[in-house]
């Protein structure tokens, strides 16, 4: 098989820019930085912005329009929508950096080992082959309608796909980083195993990882969307924009608006961390645009 | 070239058996119980043993897969416990919507993304380009779902152009199939359209700065000539492969696009199967898209020694 | 070489769009093909099982009304019919006897026999609650002639011909002998009935699709359709139930006239169809549903019956009907645990349900039980919108009054996997769920599941274990007058109050939709499409 990525992985041009779009490559990522830090200040004040308590039902106000009380209107259970849209950001975020850190902390070390031992390499790629092939929404809803929604298996489910495709990026760097003459070198001069994994080879990975991650991030952020609104993501308790969506797109033609705002932040957030995974791609190494145009 | 295609057919296999293995037990490691299913509401809990017995769910879970793996291997998929429907036959009523959806929607992908790729490669770094790839981000950021949805009020009830839901077979006229299979096929588009897109134009820009099509300019060939002829060509590989692996993509969007445009596909089928418990069923169809991902992927990888001359196998 | 290769993809692309335009622009005119008598219908969910004995599930109980008939049937007053069958009761109340009237034929084509009806008979009760309880006082049930099924009884039981008639949870369909045959607990293996419509196998989509044709041999009773009794006219060729995932798609293709029939919309949606002058919205199922609550009885805190009592008064009926239904149109707060509008309801016991509760009471009643936070689990189902936000208000309530609870949410299939646990919550199980009846499901002391107070081994989910109550039910099984029955029931719903067997959340009903050119459709606790005429 290819090595290739299903991700959503957009690919950077050559570097040859013009003068005049200078001053936009530049904007892009400030403005994408700067929505992200809104969101994540969003998130952090909930508790503060919110006008109301996210989970406070009020029966005789459901599918209420926009009014001072309730500046977005409410939801099917008499909730207020802004106050569980601000809420919402603070699950969306959770999962998107919890799911990296444990994609990352999982994939990283076997695709270490996977690069430098040839017969852990054989086994594990076809287990990662394996998985790669059975479709990753699938498995996640199976996953979690199966062990029961709990934010924990939500990660889980998340996450058990993303982990094959960052083992086989960190074992592609790794096999060409080891015919490295100073890697070859290190390895000839007896240095321990770990000492070369940490020293030489680790380092090589760092910039692909943290491009790759944030690819990972977006996705995260739309895979639990996706998973609350076929119903198998976290409590409809806790807001989150995918299962605020998930409940207001019963009422879609009556309350568009339900699935308008968490659509559009969700849509929003998601742009933002790709337009800064282009640009740190752009930033870090310019040598990922080649391999980034093979992906 | 035969050499290569066994060995990357016999490569397949462990890929299967390791996609065997790990479903069968994702399903029995797992809470849930097709017999309290399919007994409703007002079963007893000895009726519910009964059951279970009767279901071959009470025996242990080493004999049940060891009895799994010897149907798969005579080519029985297995019958659901729910409907009592054997799983190939229920995957032969739902597999025309999914793969005529799909189909329609690489159709469509193609047909905007390449070109919209080529222009954005051709325009490099132009307004047109930056359209391109700001729309291109757009189709990865915003949900199916959500496309979906806006499709569906834009197009179906504000002007009335499509109806609203449903699938129409292709045997019932090409007309009605794409009436209704048009706005799903869409939604499902606008991810693959921006990976293609994408792929389409990194592609290009790697390809046009290249001696062959410098001197294809040099020799006065139209413009177009250039960038289909000579450049796409070229360009061709990373975009089937990037067509290929997009495939697990496009499964994933099919699930979802099923249940907003209600198409009764193996997507519905699969989320309906795993919301029954009804284990036959999930195993069947993880298995089949899993097999159909390697096997579109063995057959582009394929595919490539004839696009580009230059790799041989 | 390059130019050959390449000119190929080209005009096939080109080509390929040309199709693709053309045919869009064509495909306005060639849509909807020329079959006037077929009614299509979104039915609450998809059929996936077919043997309506096997399951409670309504969907396949509705299914069996199509194909399968009943020896007797119920009409709007609640009492039994002759419908398959006339029926006579000897003076001892000991024997009835059945007579098949004449023309009733299979799908396949052979005559309905005694014999056919008894086997059947038999394979009902062994799955129905009510069969269960009549055949325990059955002396023996045979086919005496070819046309006559005799049942004789150890002791008269006023509710036989109830039983026999009755449309929840399980009816006593009947089948031909050698399906009929098939175990309890396996499903039958063919759908071959002696109902108005026979079942078209070729076109069944498990979830997607069921398809009837009218079953032209047969033969309808000559008295006025009334509820399940009176005669199955069929006016119509064909009945079509496709499965709509989403309400508003269903809503849309009912206004765009692509379906005729729509069971039930929620209420919600329903000013989407307000001003469109081709759909009438009605109540045809007038009884409607009890939403309600359980408590497990097995485990902290609910087996304490102090514990159980505070969650009744924290609770309010108001509260789960708006956030359920919204719109008090359809609903009611009901206190009777037989539902309203019934032979049997009353207000017997309820205390504040039906008001605002009583939230402070509750908090001392907990205090006074020494309620330790151990938290509940509540299961709340997340897909099916009948029951997703009873656990969400109760959830509230319980929690002003001072339980902490864990709501854990999981899909409905889960929940029905679950309940049946009988683990402590901790290890699997749970402490509360909520579901909704239709009304002739629990509107008697014998078919209600909730009040049976046979333990771990017997009762339904929750398990209470409570001789009192069957005690009670077995007065209510001798009880020979209306007033004598109506009485034994007011003192088992009372029963049922003070140990908090189960909490109702009150009544409503559910409108559906149709096109009007659908005429006929008959009220009944069923969605049925004999009597249904269309018009052009």
């Amino acid at each position: 098989m290819a090595e290739t990525d299903t991700h959503a992985a957009p690919v950077a041009g050559p570097a040859q820019r013009r003068g005049r779009n200078l001053s936009l490559r530049r904007l892009a990522p400030v403005l994408a930085g700067g929505i992200l830090l809104l969101i994540v200040a969003a998130a952090l004040l909930a508790g503060a912005l919110a006008p109301h308590d996210p989970l406070q039902m009020m029966p005789s106000q459901r599918l209420k329009p926009p009014s001072e009380a309730y500046p977005l209107g409410t939801d099917a259970f008499g909730r207020d929508l802004l106050s569980r849209i601000l809420y919402g950001a603070r699950i969306s975020l959770m999962v998107g950096v919890g799911v990296t850190v444990i994609t990352v902390a999982v994939g990283l070390p076997l695709g270490l080992l996977a690069g430098f031992f040839r017969t852990l390499d054989s086994v594990l790629m076809r287990i990662m082959d394996g998985m790669m092939a059975i479709p990753s929404l699938l498995l996640a809803v199976a996953i979690v309608s199966l062990s029961g929604a709990s934010i924990w298996t939500v990660l889980m489910a998340i996450t058990i796909p993303e982990v094959p495709r960052i083992v086989r990026l960190v074992r592609s760097i790794v096999l060409s980083a080891r015919e490295e003459p100073y890697v070859e070198a290190a390895i000839s001069l007896g240095s321990s195993l770990p000492r070369i994994l940490r020293r030489h080879l680790m380092p090589n990975t760092l910039a692909p990882l943290i491009v790759q991650g944030t690819y990972v991030c977006a996705s995260a952020i739309l895979t639990e969307a996706i998973l609350s609104f076929l119903g198998a993501g976290i409590s409809t308790e806790t807001p989150s924009w995918g299962n605020i969506m998930a409940e207001g797109r019963m009422y879609f033609q009556i309350r568009p608006s339900l699935i308008f705002w968490p659509g559009l932040l969700l849509s929003v957030c998601i742009l933002s961390i790709n337009l800064l995974g282009d640009s740190l791609r752009d930033i870090l190494d310019p040598r990922l645009k080649q391999r980034g145009a093979e992906r | 070239m035969p050499g290569y295609l066994l060995r990357r057919i016999l490569a397949a296999i462990p890929v299967m058996v390791v996609v065997a293995v790990f479903v069968f037990l994702l399903l029995r490691l797992t809470p849930g119980d097709p017999a309290a299913v399919l007994a409703g509401d007002m079963a007893t809990p000895e009726q519910l043993a009964r059951i279970r017995a009767s279901l071959g769910l009470d025996k242990p879970v080493i004999v049940q897969f060891v009895s799994w793996i010897g149907q798969l291997l005579r080519g029985d998929l297995g019958t659901s416990l729910i409907s009592q429907t054997p799983v190939t036959t229920l995957i032969a009523q739902r597999i025309e919507p999914t793969i005529s959806l799909a189909l329609l929607t690489l159709l469509l992908s193609i047909l905007i993304a390449v070109p919209l790729g080529v222009l954005a490669a051709w325009r490099h770094g132009g307004i047109t380009d930056k359209a391109v790839m700001s729309f291109s981000v757009l189709g990865f950021s915003v949900p199916v779902f959500v496309i979906g949805y806006i499709l569906i009020q834009i197009f179906a009830i504000d002007l009335k152009w499509f109806p609203v839901q449903g699938f129409r077979s292709i045997s019932d006229g090409i007309g009605p199939f794409l009436q209704r299979a048009t706005l799903p096929s869409l939604a499902l588009a606008s991810i693959y359209v921006a990976l293609i897109a994408r792929m389409t134009r990194a592609s290009m820009l790697e390809v046009l700065g290249e001696d062959y099509v410098r001197t294809a300019r040099a020799k006065g060939l139209r413009e177009t000539a250039v960038l289909f002829r000579h450049a796409l060509r070229n360009a061709a590989v990373p975009i089937m492969t990037v067509i290929g692996t997009g495939f697990a993509l496009l499964i994933s969007g099919v699930v979802v696009t099923e249940s907003v445009f209600n198409v009764p596909g193996i997507g519905r089928l699969t989320v309906d199967a795993i919301l029954a418990r009804d284990y036959p069923v999930i195993q069947g169809l993880i298995l089949l898209t899993s097999a159909l991902y390697v096997l579109i992927n063995l057959v582009i990888d394929l595919s490539y020694s004839l696009l580009d001359p230059r790799i041989r196998y | 070489m390059h130019a050959d290769v390449d000119a190929r993809p080209r005009r096939w692309l080109k080509g390929a769009s040309l199709l693709f335009l053309s045919a869009l622009a064509l495909s306005g005119m060639s849509d909807r093909p020329a079959q006037a008598q077929t009614v299509t219908a979104v039915m609450h969910s998809g059929v996936r099982i077919l043997d309506p004995i096997i399951t409670t599930a309504h969907i396949s109980r509705n299914h069996g009304y199509m194909v399968f008939d009943t020896l007797l049937a119920m009409d709007s007053k609640y009492r039994p019919q002759p419908q398959m069958a006339e029926y006579k009761v000897s003076e001892d109340g000991l024997t009835y006897t059945f007579t098949l009237r004449d023309g009733l034929l299979w799908h396949d084509g052979t005559p309905v026999t005694a014999e056919d009806c008894v086997v059947s008979l038999k394979r009902w009760a062994a799955r129905d609650a009510g069969g269960q309880m009549l055949m325990d006082r059955t002396e023996s049930l045979a086919a005496a002639d070819a046309r006559t099924i005799t049942l004789k009884l150890k002791e008269p039981f006023a509710y036989t011909l109830d039983m026999i008639a009755k449309p929840s949870a399980v009816p006593a369909f009947m089948m031909p002998k050698r399906i009929a045959s098939t175990a309890p607990t396996e499903a039958i293996p063919e759908q071959i009935g002696s109902g108005p419509f026979r079942f078209v196998a070729g076109e069944f989509q498990p979830g997607v699709k069921v398809v009837y044709e009218k079953f032209k041999e047969y033969k309808p009773r000559s008295e006025p359709v009334d509820w399940l009794a009176g005669g199955k006219v069929v006016n119509v060729d064909r009945v079509e139930w496709v499965t709509m995932p989403d309400a508003q798609t269903a809503i849309n293709a009912l206004m765009s006239g692509e379906i005729d029939y729509m069971e039930q919309p929620p209420v919600d949606l329903l000013p989407i169809m307000e001003g469109n002058e081709d759909i009438t919205v009605d109540i045809f199922n007038e009884l409607g549903y009890q939403t309600m609550g359980r408590m497990n009885f097995l485990h902290p805190p609910f087996n304490n019956p102090t514990i159980r009592r505070a969650a009744l008064l924290a609770m309010n009926q108001e509260d789960v009907l708006q956030a359920l239904v919204g719109n008090p149109e359809y609903y009611s707060a009901c206190a009777s645990m037989y539902g309203c509008g019934v032979p049997l309801a009353s207000d017997s016991g309820a205390g504040p349900i039906t008001k605002k509760g009583d939230p402070k009471e509750a908090q001392r009643l907990l205090k006074e039980a020494g309620y330790d936070g151990t938290p509940i689990v509540l299961m709340q189902p997340t897909d099916v919108t009948s029951v997703s936000p009873q656990p969400v208000v109760a959830a509230q309530l319980l929690r002003k009054a001072g339980f902490n609870v864990d709501l854990q949410p999981m899909d409905w299939q889960t929940l029905v996997g679950r309940r049946a646990s009988q683990n402590p919550p901790s290890q699997g199980g749970w402490n509360m769920f909520f579901t909704n009846w239709v009304i002739p499901e629990v509107w008697t002391p014998l078919v209600n599941p909730m009040l049976n107070g046979r333990g771990p081994k017997g009762a339904w989910f929750g398990w209470p274990d409570d001789p009192k109550l069957e005690q009670l039910r077995n007065a209510f099984v001798q009880a020979k007058t209306p007033e004598a029955q109506k009485e034994a029931a007011v003192a088992i719903q009372t029963h049922a109050y003070e140990t908090v067997n189960y909490i109702p959340l009150g009544q409503y009903t559910s409108p559906a939709a149709w096109r009007k050119s659908l005429t006929g459709i008959v009220k009944a606790p069923v969605p049925i499409f004999w009597n249904v005429k269309k018009s052009k």
